[in-house]
């Protein structure tokens, strides 16, 4: 089945247009001419060998949480805790200390029964909402396409868990900037996902999972190779795509032998297992009424105008416009 | 046209609109922050929406159309008028704050766009003045309507 082996595309595209090469520099580390970088998941390929779940471990667990215990009472008594620190060896969903895990689907291909593995961690979208609807920026987006959260700001709220289309942020308590504040009131603690190895990323080197996968799952590129590599084996196989299109679009894309719907039913979904279903663009809605607001003051001078140009042609068709100027502004706060 | 001898005025209604846009963009600005649920105010019936963050960002941004809108009235009322009504002390703080408030705000609705990145000391920093504008008016508001100073005087 040809497919471009890890070496070639990154050799290929990834070298060449993106310039992940340090010679670049670390700011250089995107997609080229501004591009976001996208990473390929070929669904066909997982063996559910989780090479990738402990290369991110061993890779980013010095960015995993270290809370102090007794964490601080919060009031009111609705807010509970998010404890993952005993539970650290979890690997069968998102966790605090986990941020990739295979995730598994019964699936009938050709008749017959088998079982797909998905490797599975934030989709790093191309207009995240945990980022942007994060009310103290702790959460950025690299140029780069990869969204992560600073551990040094981030006070937990779980807003950015809350809007994620795919539930990714996940919660340690008793960690952070909260604990320094009014951790009794306000916060509880930082929210932690997949960084795509920013940090490795700027050097020049591949994510760990990436490079630790034994079957070449996963390739990394600028965006628009990404996609039409996606769409090239998805021709080929008769496959599907997700990711592309999902919440607005993605920088993560799956190409799936079978449809995603089958792939949704064949599985378990929950709290830090995001499912596959079709996710509209979260942020559209508003991003349309922003439209509305370059209008807004044209109607607001306009009415202005038109109302003043009726009163001084004609000051007994509208008194309001000249009477209740003495008045102006008394009562308003 | 010149229009003469001839001041914009606010009827009531356009008034009672400015408060009523006011406490629409307090309420779902402070929406954004994860307390409504914390403290049960989102469990006052019909008070709910207000833990919802994706219905408070929409809220914002109309409420934010509507303040555009009758900052416009007034402002093209104010340079239009006849003779130019003078901007009072209360008026020109308030006035201030609103134009901080509107810039920041602005800012943060352009960084809500696909493709746009911020570095994230900009973003702490556009959030910070946003929320420290919108106390200082607050304050401004309470200070000005205990004094009932007026936005504006005749020349
Ligand atoms: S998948 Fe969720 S956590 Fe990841 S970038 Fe999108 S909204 Fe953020
Ligand atoms: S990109 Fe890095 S942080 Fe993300 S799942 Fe892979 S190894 Fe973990
Ligand atoms: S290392 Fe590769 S084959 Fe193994 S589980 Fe991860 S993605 Fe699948």
């Amino acid at each position: 089945m040809p497919s471009i082996s890890r070496r070639h595309f990154l050799k290929g595209s990834m070298a060449a247009a993106c310039g992940l090469a340090v010679s670049r520099g670390a700011e250089a580390a995107d997609g080229g001419g501004g591009e976001p970088l996208a990473t390929l998941l070929d669904i066909r390929k997982c063996v559910g060998c989780e090479a990738c779940v402990l290369a991110c471990q061993e890779t980013n667990g010095h960015k995993y949480p270290q809370p102090k215990k007794p964490y601080p009472k919060m009031y009111p008594s609705r807010v509970k805790v998010s404890d993952w620190s005993d539970k650290q060896d979890v690997t069968d969903r998102l966790t605090p200390y986990n941020w990739l895990f295979i995730q598994h689907a019964t699936v009938t291909i050709d008749g017959e029964e088998t079982e797909l593995n998905i490797p599975r961690r934030c989709m790093h979208c191309v207009n995240p909402p945990c980022v942007k609807l994060c009310p103290w920026g702790a959460a950025r987006q690299e140029p780069n396409g990869l969204s992560r959260f600073d551990p040094n700001i981030c006070l937990g709220g779980n807003k950015c868990g809350e809007v994620c289309p795919w539930d990714v942020p996940q919660r340690q308590t008793g960690v952070g900037l909260y604990l320094d504040l009014l951790p009794s009131l306000a916060g509880n603690g930082v929210m932690y996902k997949c960084d795509r190895c920013y940090d490795r990323l700027a050097r020049g080197e591949l994510p760990a999972c990436i490079e630790a996968c034994p079957e070449g799952v996963q390739t990394i590129g600028p965006r628009s190779q990404i996609l039409a590599e996606a769409r090239r084996i998805a021709d080929e196989i008769g496959g599907y795509i997700y990711g592309a299109e999902e919440n607005g679009g993605t920088n993560t894309i799956y190409v799936s032998p079978v449809p995603f719907e089958e792939i949704n039913r064949g599985s378990e979904y929950g709290p830090g297992r995001p499912h596959m279903e079709p996710v509209e663009d979260q942020m559209k809605l508003g991003n349309r009424l922003a439209a509305a607001m370059v209008l807004a003051p044209l109607a607001g001078a306009g009415a202005a105008i038109s109302r003043m140009m009726r009163a001084a042609q004609g000051p007994e068709e509208d008194k309001t416009a000249t009477d209740s100027a003495p008045d102006e502004g008394r009562d308003r706060p | 046209m010149t229009p003469s001898a001839t001041v914009l005025g606010f009827p009531a209604y356009m008034k009672r609109l400015y408060a009523f846009t006011l406490v629409v963009l307090a309420l779902s600005g402070f929406a954004q922050m994860p307390i409504f649920k914390r403290y049960y105010i989102a469990d006052v019936p019909g008070l709910g929406w207000l833990a919802q963050y994706y219905v408070t960002h929409v809220m914002h941004y109309l409420g934010a159309a509507l303040l555009l809108g009758l900052v416009a009235y007034a402002v093209a009322g104010w340079l239009a008028g006849r003779p130019r009504p003078r901007l009072t002390g209360a008026g020109a703080v308030r006035a201030a704050l609103l134009v901080g408030l509107i810039v920041t705000g602005v800012l943060r609705v352009i960084k809500n766009f696909s493709g746009v990145y911020m570095s994230a000391d900009w973003i702490v920093f556009l959030d910070m003045l946003h929320i420290a504008l919108v106390l200082a008016y607050v304050m401004a508001a309470i200070w000005a309507a205990a004094g009932k100073k007026r936005w504006t005087t005749q020349p």
